[in-house]
């Protein structure tokens, strides 16, 4: 019996697929969330827009709440560790969540190095503006790849760059010549093997999530479409004026997300209650963006 | 392929790769162009809600006991199962047996196990277990196929078959033709009657 494999770790995200990912900062959320029909949750002490508001450093979540959430739910539970903190993911690997999200929302502790995802038994997602960015994470071993957006803000342009960038990019590779792939895996900054694989197979080797400025019913069914396989909602859901409608609409969007009756549906489901509050992410100065944080 | 969420894709690979059409079901119109159906791995909790909104489970649940094949891996054993151990979870009730969710641990003993499946050959099988649920019960009718420390995880009963690990994440095509030849069965049995 083998546990930790590369297999196991991929293949738990391979079972999310299809599924909305819910940011949840209490065990009450949880259990919203799991009603609504979330795949999982992410255990916070602060959703993105809080932490974006608050400012200070945001770090990893207290230990008794993420206890807490997992006792609250039976779907899988996701923590996030700070960019390059080991010894944060050390410890949520101990605790037993199912998922460590290395995220660029919590303040970075290493503004060179990511964390060496390959000793790890629990497997690990991570942000990715581009393809090179995703095939240096996967290098390092996370298991499953997510756009990073920019959390907390409602605001889905930025995710939309990331997809349409990461997917450009692979269904560029997979038309280009073999002898470019050399040059292209140096351009990218990732390695010759994984830009091969790539060009060979069209996709990437993990599940490819989209993270980052969802809001509404129809963001989600705009970033399965744009080849999103399934969606994380942050400040979404909990930032809105009633999170139990939002969540299921953002659900029932996703599944049916090319199925526009069904997402009109959902989004009259929400009747008069308002979205999250949105941000301009130009008025944003360089230091309140969190997408350029880890390349 | 039952498609509202989960590994979809692994599903539809493996029964090209055995020379089975397949494609996704979403809706009851949908379910009525197939000739057995494969629930696959995925969350439980969120497809049992999906299909209780969209009313496909009830149209599943009809299909099936008129004798459609039917397979569930995983998330989707739990969904055939009679009920759930220690939880008030909904199921569609096509397979007579008690199921306990998360019954190996949590994602870190997630695992990969040379499974002994007399029904397949000789050879042992590599399954791909993830979060899986084990059989705590099965009824008289239940017929089960492998075992793992001791703990049913593959069953079958008449047309349904219920493994809890994965044989689609692999690339041993057994349990996948195993299936086939259920349904094909079933099929010479429809026509003759």
């Amino acid at each position: 019996m083998e546990t930790g494999t590369v297999t196991v770790k991929r293949g738990l995200a391979q079972m999310l697929k299809g599924g909305v990912i819910m940011d949840v900062v209490t065990p009450e959320h949880a259990a919203i969330a799991q009603e609504a029909g979330a795949v999982a949750v992410m255990a916070l002490e602060r959703i993105p827009a809080d932490i974006r508001a608050n400012g200070g450093v945001a770090r990893m979540s207290g230990i008794e709440l993420i206890r807490s959430i997992m006792d609250a739910v039976t779907i899988p539970v996701m923590a996030k560790c700070r960019i390059g903190h080991f010894a944060e993911a050390q410890v949520l690997q101990q605790l037993g969540v199912d998922y460590i999200d290395e995220s660029e929302v919590l303040t970075p502790a290493d503004d060179n190095y990511h964390v060496d995802k390959h000793a790890f038994k629990t497997p690990f997602v991570c942000g990715a503006r581009d393809l090179g960015e995703a095939l240096r994470r996967i290098a390092e071993g996370a298991a499953m790849i997510r756009s990073k957006g920019e959390a907390g803000s409602g605001n889905i342009v930025e995710a939309v760059r990331h997809m349409r960038a990461i997917g450009d990019a692979i269904r560029e590779l997979h038309t280009a010549p073999k002898e470019e792939l050399v040059a292209r895996a140096r351009d990218l900054g990732a390695s010759v093997e994984l830009v091969t694989e790539i060009a060979r197979e069209g996709k990437l080797p993990v599940v490819l999530f989209c993270a980052g400025g969802v809001a509404t019913p129809a963001d989600a069914a705009l970033m399965m479409q744009l080849g999103a396989e399934g969606i994380f909602v942050g400040s979404g859901i909990f930032k809105s004026k009633d999170p139990k409608r939002f969540a299921r609409a953002i659900v029932d969007a996703t599944t049916h997300f090319n199925e526009p009756e069904i997402v009109l549906e959902a989004c009259r489901s929400l009747g008069a209650s308002e979205a999250m509050p949105g941000l301009d992410i130009r008025q944003l100065t360089e230091a309140q963006l969190m997408a350029p944080r880890g390349v | 392929m039952l498609a509202l969420q989960g590994d979809v894709i692994e599903h539809l690979a493996a029964l090209e790769h055995c020379g089975a059409s397949a494609f996704a079901v979403k809706t009851p119109a949908d379910l009525e162009r197939v000739d057995a159906l494969i629930v696959p791995g995925g969350e439980s909790t969120a497809v049992m809600k999906l299909l209780e909104r969209s009313g496909l489970g009830r149209a599943i649940v009809e299909r099936t006991r008129a004798g459609m094949p039917l397979w569930g891996t995983c998330m989707g054993m739990i969904v055939a199962a009679h009920d759930v151990v220690g939880l008030d979870q909904p199921t569609l009730d096509l397979i007579d047996i008690t199921v306990r969710r998360n019954a190996f641990g949590r994602q870190n003993d997630s695992a990969q196990v040379e499974l002994a499946i007399p029904a397949l050959g000789k050879a042992p099988f590599p399954a791909i277990f993830i979060r899986a649920p084990w059989i705590e019960r099965q009824g008289r009718n239940v017929a089960v196929l492998a075992q793992r420390e001791g703990r049913g995880v593959m069953a079958r009963e008449g047309n349904v078959l219920a493994t809890s690990f994965h044989p689609e994440l692999g690339t041993d095509a057994r349990v996948h033709q195993y299936f086939l030849q259920m349904v094909r069965q079933q099929g010479k049995a429809s026509t003759a009657a």
